[in-house]
């Protein structure tokens, strides 16, 4: 499938991805390269089959993985907010949000 | 680290920061010397061994393995940090306790390395990347923990491509990791560093992590043992999140024995993470003595044929016959699907990846950029300035194939394709107890070779990420050199929970074909 600028730059805002138009420029190609490399994969006839969840063996699936609903030691807001690049007041503090 | 430090050495402006975080903390070479062992030739179960009867001590091995990795490291680049400090703290705990306190660890007085996307409380957890800035995780990953209770000893944070993606180094944010076989060439990737590290005889061993071959294709280049183990054998809790349904750490060991010794004590059910799987640990140290007679193991013609390197197909086909001579018997198998591993790994593994990485977003850790005028702003340029090149390009390409109208053609077609590639290996152990394959299709290839050709340096991996889709357990054994002197690996794949199986083959071949050689870097 082409992959344009265009597309590159809407896929970069979805991603909450700034890039340059120099990086634009790079991507595009490189991008639809491997786009086109995976559609490879249209080859296959997969109309009957399942498809794998996650990478659980069967021993995984069967493994109980649920504890009882209990409150069990955790950070806490001191550590939590300890490696926040600008904590105010034991929040986090972020930009302001609406324009 | 008290918390006021760590929050002012957080607050300094980055770009400056995470430059001087590292030449500060490597600088570790005025400390005076004791004994130096000669860490290369030792095996961690001989060191472990001559610790517990008091022959050595867990100071003397730990402050070789630091000289060594101070006197290598400006050639290797291959740690990131190094905390002498705290190794030593630690080792003289280690020498403090009574004999009989030492016989109970397995791992007693042990130096070891850890891929830098390990959490280890203390230390640094950067990922290879800017965006973590000097993130110093409040908690140890389950692995760690259970190497610190088996008595080992941390010396370091070893370098890796950001964010584990990448085959050949050239993707970590703080230069790449050299060969020590030739540091001209690429260790391979993403956990070139504990690859390295393990080669140089820095340290006996290390842990890496797996999610298309990253443990199993550096230690092919390196030279080493690497064993990724089957999804769900050993906790995902504190290795950063790179592809979840694919993710697992691994070992990197010189001798299968010691990978043997270092998996049992990371290996098992964690309730910190759901995928650990309640299946029973074998004694892996036990069975790697059996006789590999009648042992089956299956070849696949096709994956010897196009796309490989002759040097490398003429070492696999003498390791083929130098199994026969052991008493396996190779059988002929089929994975059909094989060939469409790379394309449904690429969907998968950036599917995820671009939702684990959502969390980097300046807010509650890690760098931010400045000046942003609003919320969205500041998302995009933290995400901008802090990623690199190759992390950008995934997270794009797992947007891409996740959003809106293409998840079926993508996302949902590659996870069929991934069910028929778990069919193949269900089929084809069937018929034996392991496939062999070459590990990586070259030998280390030079730097700048395929960093401006993002699809060829994903082929690399064509042989290992089969492994991660089905979830079994895979290791890399060194097989031969090429003429150039660059290792060789040889890739054995087994069932669900057939670590044992792999580590007693990988251990039968080690014991006939050593590989003999040392590479140029070595301590």
């Amino acid at each position: 499938m082409p992959i344009s600028e265009a597309d590159i730059e809407k896929i970069a805002q979805l991603a909450h991805l700034e890039i340059t138009a120099e990086e634009r420029r790079i991507f595009a190609p490189q991008i639809a390269e491997i786009v086109t490399y995976v559609e490879q994969l249209n080859e296959i006839d997969t109309s009957a089959i399942e498809p794998a969840l996650g990478g659980l063996t069967p021993e995984g699936e069967r493994t109980e993985s649920s504890r009882p609903d209990e409150v069990q030691p955790c950070l806490g807001q001191e550590l939590a907010l300890d490696q926040a690049p600008d904590p105010a007041a034991g929040f986090f503090r972020v930009p302001r949000v609406l324009g | 680290m008290p918390l006021a430090a760590l929050r002012k050495r957080f607050r300094a402006p980055y770009v400056i920061s995470w430059i001087e975080f590292l030449p500060r903390r490597l600088s570790t070479k005025s400390h005076p010397k004791d004994v130096v062992l000669p860490i290369m030739s030792e095996s961690l179960i001989n060191l472990r061994d001559r610790i517990r009867h008091g022959e050595t001590t867990a100071r003397a091995a730990t402050e070789s393995s630091l000289d060594a990795a101070d006197t290598l490291n400006d050639t290797l680049n291959a740690f990131l940090e190094i905390d002498r400090e705290a190794a030593l703290k630690r080792a003289d705990q280690i020498d403090a306790l009574s004999h009989s306190d030492k016989s109970g660890l397995p791992l007693a007085g042990v130096p070891i390395a850890i891929k830098d996307n390990i959490c280890v409380q203390g230390l640094q957890t950067s990922c290879g990347s800017r965006i973590l800035g000097p993130y110093h995780p409040p908690y140890n990953a389950t692995a760690i923990e259970r190497l610190l209770d088996a008595g080992s000893v941390i010396i370091g944070k070893t370098n890796c491509d950001e964010f584990a993606m990448g085959s050949s180094n050239e993707n970590s944010a703080f230069g790449p990791v050299k060969n020590p076989w030739d540091t001209s060439r690429v260790p391979g990737g993403s956990s070139g560093g504990s690859a390295a590290v393990v080669a140089a005889g820095i340290v006996p061993v290390a842990l890496g992590s797996d999610t298309g071959g990253s443990v199993r294709q550096p230690a092919s280049l390196c030279g080493v043992i690497g064993i990724k183990p089957t999804y769900g054998r050993v906790s995902r809790y504190g290795l950063v999140a790179f592809g979840s349904s694919l993710d697992q750490i691994g070992v990197l060991a010189r001798e299968a024995k010691d990978a043997a010794a270092l998996l049992q004590v990371i290996a098992g059910r964690d309730p910190h993470d759901a995928t650990t799987a309640e299946a029973p640990v074998p004694d892996y140290s036990a069975s790697l003595d059996k006789d590999i007679a009648g042992v089956r193991l299956g070849v696949s013609r096709a994956l010897l044929g196009e796309g490989l390197n002759d040097e490398v197909r003429a070492a696999v086909e003498t390791a083929i016959a130098a199994y026969r001579d052991l008493g396996a018997e190779i059988v002929d198998v089929d994975l059909p699907h094989a060939k469409y591993a790379i394309a449904v790994y690429y969907i998968i593994a950036t599917a995820e990846a671009s939702s684990n990485l959502s969390r980097y977003d300046g807010v509650r850790y890690g760098f931010r950029a400045e000046e942003a005028p609003a919320l969205r702003d500041m998302y995009r340029r933290t995400r901008d300035e802090g990623f690199g090149p190759e992390v950008k390009r995934r997270i794009m390409l797992g947007t891409y194939v996740l959003s809106a109208g293409y998840y079926d053609a993508y996302y949902l077609k590659a996870q069929k394709v991934r069910a028929l590639i778990r069919q193949d290996f269900a089929k084809a152990f069937a018929k034996c107890d392991a496939v062999l394959t070459p590990t990586a299709p070259t030998p280390a290839f030079l730097f700048g070779e395929k960093v401006d050709d993002p699809l060829a340096m994903y082929l690399n991996d064509i042989y290992t990420v089969t492994a991660n889709l089905a979830g079994v357990p895979g290791i890399s054994v060194p097989c031969g050199l090429s003429k150039d002197g660059l290792p060789i690996g040889l890739q054995l794949l087994g069932p669900y929970w057939s670590e044992a199986r792999l580590l007693n083959l990988a251990h039968a071949y080690q014991k006939s074909r050593p590989l003999n050689a040392r590479p140029a870097v070595h301590a």
